[in-house]
């Protein structure tokens, strides 16, 4: 059996900072199965888990100069929420744990606590009727442990509630920008076929002062959208993502056209006011899968309004872009 | 207030007729959708409901039930242009 330290190393955080940024984030793992914190016996409580290593590790901190057994399933280094709703984290592979660890020799109470974002996974009812063991659902954050262990395994209202502050939300940004290298792919290779065929000209330094200011614009959408869009969600008017994000983007514009836009032509200053909150709305529907608030029907209901919208409002300006470039 | 999403458009249905009113919704739900009162659980908070299917999972009695999935654009994106399997589930788009 493994026993787990309880300190975090610099290696952890490096891990850590890593993955929130997308650097081997769906690699980040450690071997399911049962471990031992401190000197676990057989009444020592049983904490269910899964085995993502940023979960183990922030896991393991708050259990510091406690003996507990954890139990850790296969969920393939995802997180608990994620992995309930997927069923990796599930009523069979709990059971099988159960059985696979020897945990119903090892301790002599028959009660699990299992984080309660891993209810949409678990039946406790099923694992109960085929192990004995009761699942008790325990806070949903692990900072809370401390004190829910303290207070003989109760969990107070406020441990029940999902919570998206201003620290849960930041701590999500970086792997939103990281990720949209993809649409920033497609968006610079159309800034330099456009400009290219308006100029007609392939050198770098004919397409630079062209190309330069679409550029800079399509950039300042994305920020808007991933960044400045999730950090003041709460405060943005109205319920719908791409609602905020074109609000975000309609006011990024207008001060971008205020800064730089002095000696633009009109149809520059139109695409403008027509592209920026397009993407911007873009990137802010992608963030619903962040949240803790979203359900499918209403991000299926959002995306079949918002995106013909979104997708007018692109096209519209690209072509009056094009149209002032070639006249 | 915890923030909030659309108005009117959650799945989640409770059949109170059914309830045995154990309050195992209560203790899963992270957006306080039900409560009990009288010893049968009621939605108290329908709007809050984010279609994870905690609720449903975990009611002995089958009393609740709820299209789940992930409110995630990119998962939504991916399903529809992916064949749509028998009952069409939306799977989490993060692997």
């Amino acid at each position: 059996m493994a026993r787990v330290a309880t300190d975090i190393t610099l290696p952890d955080r490096l891990g850590g900072w890593g993955v929130r940024w997308g650097i081997n984030r769906m690699h980040y793992t450690v071997a399911a199965g049962l471990y031992a914190v401190g000197q676990p016996g057989s009444q020592s409580p049983v904490l269910v888990s899964a085995n993502y290593k940023l979960t183990f590790d922030q896991l393991r901190r708050e259990l510091a100069g406690r003996d507990v057994w954890l139990l850790l399933l296969e969920t393939f280094g995802i997180n608990v929420w994620c992995a309930a709703g997927k069923g990796t984290f599930g009523t069979l592979e709990l059971i099988n744990r159960i059985n696979r660890t020897g945990l119903p020799t090892l301790v002599a109470h028959r009660t699990l606590i299992v984080p309660q974002l891993g209810a949409p996974g678990i039946a406790a009812h099923e694992v109960k009727k085929a192990t004995g063991f009761k699942v008790h659902y325990g806070p949903i954050r692990a900072e809370d442990l401390p004190e829910f262990l303290d207070r003989g395994m109760e969990v107070t209202p406020a441990m029940r509630r999902a919570r998206f502050n201003l620290r849960d939300r930041l701590v999500l940004i970086p792997v939103e920008v990281v990720q949209a290298w993809k649409p920033t792919l497609i968006i610079c290779l159309l800034i330099v076929v456009v400009c290219a065929f308006a100029v007609r000209d392939f050198r770098f330094f004919s397409l630079l002062p062209v190309g330069l200011p679409p550029t800079v614009l399509y950039l300042v959408a994305l920020l808007a959208g991933s960044v400045v869009t999730p950090i003041l969600l709460p405060w943005i008017p109205g319920r719908a993502f791409s609602l905020k994000g074109a609000q975000v983007g309609l006011l990024s514009a207008i001060l971008a056209a205020l800064v730089m836009g002095s000696t633009w032509k009109v149809a520059d200053l139109v695409a403008l006011l027509f592209v920026v909150p397009a993407i911007t709305a873009y990137f802010a529907l992608n963030f619903t899968g962040c949240t803790t608030f979203t359900s499918l029907s209403g991000v299926e209901k959002e995306m079949r309004i918002a995106l013909p919208v979104i997708i007018l409002a692109f096209v519209v300006g690209v072509v009056v872009w094009t149209v002032g470039l070639l006249t | 207030m915890s923030p909030r999403y659309l108005k009117d458009v959650v799945t989640l249905q409770l059949d109170e007729e059914r309830c045995s009113g154990c309050g195992m919704c209560t203790q899963v739900c992270v957006h306080g959708v039900f409560a009990v009162s009288k010893s049968i659980a009621h939605l108290v908070d329908r709007d809050a409901c984010m279609e994870c299917g905690a609720c449903a999972r975990n009611c002995p009695v089958e009393a609740v039930s709820v299209r789940s999935g992930v409110g995630c654009a990119y998962a939504v994106w991916k399903s529809w242009f992916r064949r749509k399997k028998e009952g069409g589930e939306v799977g989490s788009a993060c692997s």
